[in-house]
């Protein structure tokens, strides 16, 4: 664009040019450093972490361009304006029209910026435990040991205890309105809290009894969508201490808004006492729950039924419906 | 006809079809009649226990669906039991609740909805024995929860054999069982209490009809500062 303009304007465009690369940089340092480590949704687990950097990552790109529209506006408002005597020819005005020089910048620049995006955002995605997102019953990235963690629990001989840096696995069922959730590395007790232990990979099972819902720890950043004989797998790793909420985010009937509870993220020994006390208190009840399974088969007479296992022997395996069995 | 008769007719003949549709649509937007609050918080003085007295019946017996399952509420003001699932409560109190349970029951699909949670001292009785947990796959099975999914509260309703009493207020003359356990209020709000049984027959999964209806087998605790 400089070459084809006066002195003066060329002036005008080097000046915007310097104005937008120091601004961006305080910008984008202070964005950074200041508010950065503060954004949604924090760093309670791998995922989360993932997810603030994504936001970062595209708040440190998109700074520059609001702030090189802004200085634009702004510099043309004060240095360009009609009404001001002897105002100088804008740049970027009808001169600029046909400018091959200018189209081809610009067409590189945004290209390069939207396909490098591209590449990071997939980059992201591909990461070794996943984004947090549910992977259905047969995920792609799971994290080392995820698999082994997963058939132990399903054969009932799964165990974890602090600083074996095993993957735990937790099943999330859904029911109208409310999570429960099995830990079937410690007997297979059922819970409404959903305590985890700090710096260890968990493995979420998410399932439904009746209608479709949604797991959703937002501080976690995991979501699954928990269907009805479906298994929806989702990884992540805690790294922080602290409560996070789950919600569900898929209508699902007269008390969907009230379908949330609050979670915990204790420390590896806090999270041992604490599942021991329970499955020792549960004891009574957890010998009445069908074993433990990647889905439950609601019975066949819908009301009021019994929930049963659907016989799957292996993890990740497609779902196969034994029908319902009526207890003896 | 002149011009204005004949605009007179058409805007008449609108408001009627009009008002037909809208109460074609709230009939079926609006299944249930609206309650009140059963207000329980003058019942007792300042920081004694509430007594809340609630019964369960496998069909209503009266109004647009008399066939559903409900709660009913025992009015402390009045002495009869209304068709209402909204109560006001005293918060940070001791509410002794009492149910008197006369529907059938079944297993459970969900067996941890047999687990007494949430109660002072985590049980309840039926008929005066204490328990905390019920095996839905004995005796009569469990016929509904009462569930306050806030408080992680669940008792199990052991139900009846058969369903003798078909319309509400069930007397005691009729098979019922006796629940009672007592929980507290926590702070001001509101809090949804409902049924863990997917127990509205004839609806996808149970859980439809009564299950997603207010003033059938879910309600509110409106609690307030006491």
């Amino acid at each position: 664009m400089a070459p084809e303009t006066t002195q003066g304007e060329t002036n005008h465009f080097r000046r915007i040019v310097y104005i937008w690369i120091a601004l961006s940089v305080v910008a984008d340092l202070l964005f950074w450093f200041l508010v950065g480590p503060h954004v949604p949704p924090g760093r309670m687990t791998s995922s989360a972490q993932g997810d603030q950097l994504d936001f970062n990552i595209l708040f440190v790109i998109g700074l520059p361009v609001l702030i090189g529209v802004w200085e634009w506006l702004a510099y043309a408002a004060f240095n360009w304006n009609a009404k001001k005597k002897d105002a100088p020819e804008s740049v970027g005005g009808p001169k600029a029209w046909g400018n091959k020089r200018t189209e081809v910048s610009w067409i590189i620049v945004t290209s390069v910026v939207v396909v490098c995006l591209a590449c990071f955002g997939i980059v992201e995605l591909v990461v070794l435990q996943g984004a947090g997102g549910g992977e259905g019953p047969n995920p792609i990235w799971y994290p080392h040991g995820a698999i082994q963690a997963e058939t132990a629990a399903l054969a009932g001989t799964g165990t974890w205890s602090p600083n074996s840096n095993d993957v735990l696995p937790v099943q999330v069922i859904a029911q109208q309105w409310k999570f429960t959730y099995r830990y079937p590395t410690f007997g297979g007790f059922e819970s409404p809290e959903l305590i985890l232990p700090d710096d260890t990979s968990i493995a979420f099972n998410v399932t439904s009894l009746d209608v479709i819902h949604s797991f959703w720890a937002y501080q976690l950043e995991v979501k699954a969508d928990a269907n009805p004989l479906e298994n929806n797998v989702a990884f992540t790793r805690t790294q922080q201490l602290g409560n996070f909420v789950v919600r569900c985010s898929e209508l699902c009937g007269l008390w969907h808004g009230a379908m949330f509870n609050y979670g915990t993220v204790v420390s590896q020994a806090a999270f041992e006492k604490w599942a021991t006390a329970t499955e020792a208190a549960n004891a009574a009840n957890t010998k009445d729950l069908p074993p433990f399974a990647w889905t439950y088969v609601p019975d066949a007479n819908g009301a009021a039924g019994g929930y049963y296992p659907d016989g799957n022997v292996t993890p990740y395996s497609p779902v196969e419906i034994y029908g319902a069995k009526q207890p003896s | 006809m002149s011009k204005g008769g004949r605009l007179a007719v058409v805007l008449v003949a609108f408001l009627v079809v009009a008002g037909l549709v809208v109460f074609g649509v709230a009939q079926l937007l609006v299944p249930g009649v609206p309650g009140g609050v059963v207000n329980f918080t003058d019942t007792q003085a300042a920081g004694q226990p509430v007594h809340l007295t609630v019964q369960t019946v496998g069909s209503i017996g009266f109004g647009n669906h008399p066939t559903w399952v409900s709660y009913l509420v025992k009015n402390p003001h009045t002495g009869k039991w209304d068709h209402d699932t909204s109560w006001e409560l005293p918060a940070n109190t001791v509410i002794d609740m009492t149910v008197y349970q006369y529907d059938s029951g079944s297993p459970l699909r969900n067996q941890e909805w047999g687990q007494v949670q949430g109660t002072i001292g985590r049980d309840a009785t039926l008929n005066g024995k204490s328990f905390k947990v019920y095996d839905s796959y004995t005796g009569n099975g469990v016929g509904h929860t009462f569930a306050i999914p806030a408080l992680n509260l669940s008792v199990p309703m052991v139900g009846v054999a058969g369903n003798p009493c078909a319309v509400a207020p069930c007397h005691f003359n009729s098979p019922h069982n006796i629940e009672t356990f007592s929980f507290k209020t926590p702070g001001p709000g509101s809090y949804n209490w409902q049924c863990f049984v997917p127990c509205a027959l004839g609806y996808l999964f149970g859980n439809g009809g009564a299950m997603s209806t207010q003033n059938y087998m879910g309600g509110e605790l409106e609690v307030v500062a006491s």
